[in-house]
């Protein structure tokens, strides 16, 4: 257990906790604008034009085939090349992960749309519910019971990539780390150890608890 | 677009291309073989190794990849177990990939119903030809999609292991933007690239899915 006196010198958990901070603000603020996107994204694809359908498909395809991490680079460093857009390492993460939790997340809004039964359609109907009603109180409350599981696993895995963000020079936890790391290099050269150690967990003490929510979820409205 | 500096340096992503593949290669294949111990630990309930085999699905299903590969590639020498950057990338993948392919192939045994096994034995199949000509094509047509989801996923995934040295397609792509600036080439050749690894192994996936789908041929 040697090395670990690392983490009783001071500051080290203040630290650590605010590179947590900001690796949880970024996985945050992108969850909470996927949402919109998603809503958006998943009723485009539901529809019948063609012309919007191909582009969504392309959309869809494309961000889903590409390493989150490529994504990144493309955005990074290829738009501050392309239109003298330069974005700084933050707002590019942000709004790679916005598109990618947009698109991921509107598939999810079009599979649980498209799986209403059109009998709930029209029975609203029969039952004289103005469109609007129909959508906001028989399609939607089905419709979320159906994708949220999938969301939730959605926001772990939104919350896991974050962690590319210290590959662009974002300074979050990771980041933090190998700062700490390199400051106690000559005190504490078996810190790395315990530091990655502690991040590792860090990260599996965020996610696990929205993968537990996540299988509560789909356990109790699988049968819906 | 600057012609001659992607004739010049697709070679390189060629090679970049192939150490993407070899590390993700590897690391798919320990994936299945760590994915299938564990489905078989999970479905057979095997006491005490049930619970280590359900403690590391959900470590390694809630951590990062480039967590993980930091632990293993700049905190396991402190504890004296050295690996190179490729051993280092193949064990993170297969560490991350394994809790996938267990659940992937779980699904697929606990997908076959009861009345199988027991239709099987009244026929008078014995253990084996139950399991590989029963089980196992049905536990398979459900778990294939998965399976290949996974496989997917970790190609995309082996592009963190640049961040141990490993000059995969991420690596080059940032070298040759750091050295050229021909950002514009670089990034178009570096998604060219990953589409020629990963489209034919999507359209292979979906084939093999429509392939082994024997509920609804």
């Amino acid at each position: 257990m040697q090395g670990a006196e690392i983490l009783l010198q001071p500051g080290v958990w203040p630290r650590l906790f605010q590179g947590l901070w900001v690796t949880i603000w970024i996985a945050g603020v992108s969850v909470l604008l996927s949402i919109p996107v998603g809503l958006a994204v998943g009723w485009l694809m539901t529809l019948r034009n063609p012309i919007v359908r191909f582009i969504m498909r392309l959309y869809l395809d494309f961000i889903r085939i590409m390493p989150q991490l490529a994504l990144l680079f493309i955005v990074f460093y290829g738009f501050a090349r392309a239109w003298n857009l330069n974005l700084d390492a933050t707002s590019s993460s942000l709004l790679v992960f916005v598109l990618w939790g947009g698109a991921e997340l509107g598939d999810l809004v079009r599979g649980a749309l498209e799986s209403i039964p059109r009998s709930q359609y029209e029975s609203s109907y029969v039952l004289g519910l103005s469109s609007w009603q129909t959508f906001t109180r028989v399609i939607l409350p089905q419709a979320i019971r159906r994708m949220l599981p999938a969301s939730v696993n959605l926001a772990t895995r939104i919350v896991k990539t974050t962690s590319l963000v210290v590959l662009l020079g974002v300074v979050e936890v990771i980041k933090v780390g190998q700062q700490i790391i390199d400051a106690n290099r000559f005190q504490f050269p078996t810190g790395t150890l315990w530091i990655y150690g502690v991040i590792f967990f860090m990260y599996f003490f965020v996610c696990w608890p929205l993968s537990i929510v996540a299988r509560r979820l789909e356990k109790r409205w699988a049968h819906d | 677009m600057d012609w001659s500096f992607v004739t010049q340096y697709g070679p390189y992503f060629v090679n970049a291309a192939y150490m993407t593949v070899f590390i993700s290669f590897w690391g798919v294949v320990l994936a299945i073989a760590v994915g299938l111990l564990c489905a078989a630990v999970e479905v057979g309930r095997i006491p005490v190794v049930h619970g280590i085999v359900r403690a590391y699905i959900e470590l390694s299903r809630n951590t990062p990849l480039l967590v993980q590969l930091y632990f293993l590639y700049f905190g396991l020498p402190k504890l004296g177990v050295v690996l190179s950057s490729p051993a280092c990338a193949i064990v993170g993948l297969a560490f991350l990939g394994g809790s996938y392919m267990s659940e992937a192939l779980r699904g697929g045994f606990e997908a076959v119903p009861r009345v199988q096994l027991e239709s099987a034995h009244v026929l008078g199949l014995t253990r084996v030809q139950t399991f590989s000509h029963v089980i196992l094509p049905q536990a398979l047509s459900t778990a294939i999609p998965g399976v290949v989801a996974n496989i997917i996923f970790l190609i995309k995934e082996s592009s963190v292991v640049s961040a141990i040295a490993l000059a995969d397609v991420m690596y080059v792509t940032k070298d040759l933007m750091g050295m050229y600036y021909d950002t514009y080439e670089a990034l178009v050749l570096l998604v060219i690239t990953y589409l020629v690894i990963l489209l034919p192994i999507s359209i292979i996936g979906t084939v093999l899915e429509r392939r082994f789908d024997y509920a609804r041929r």
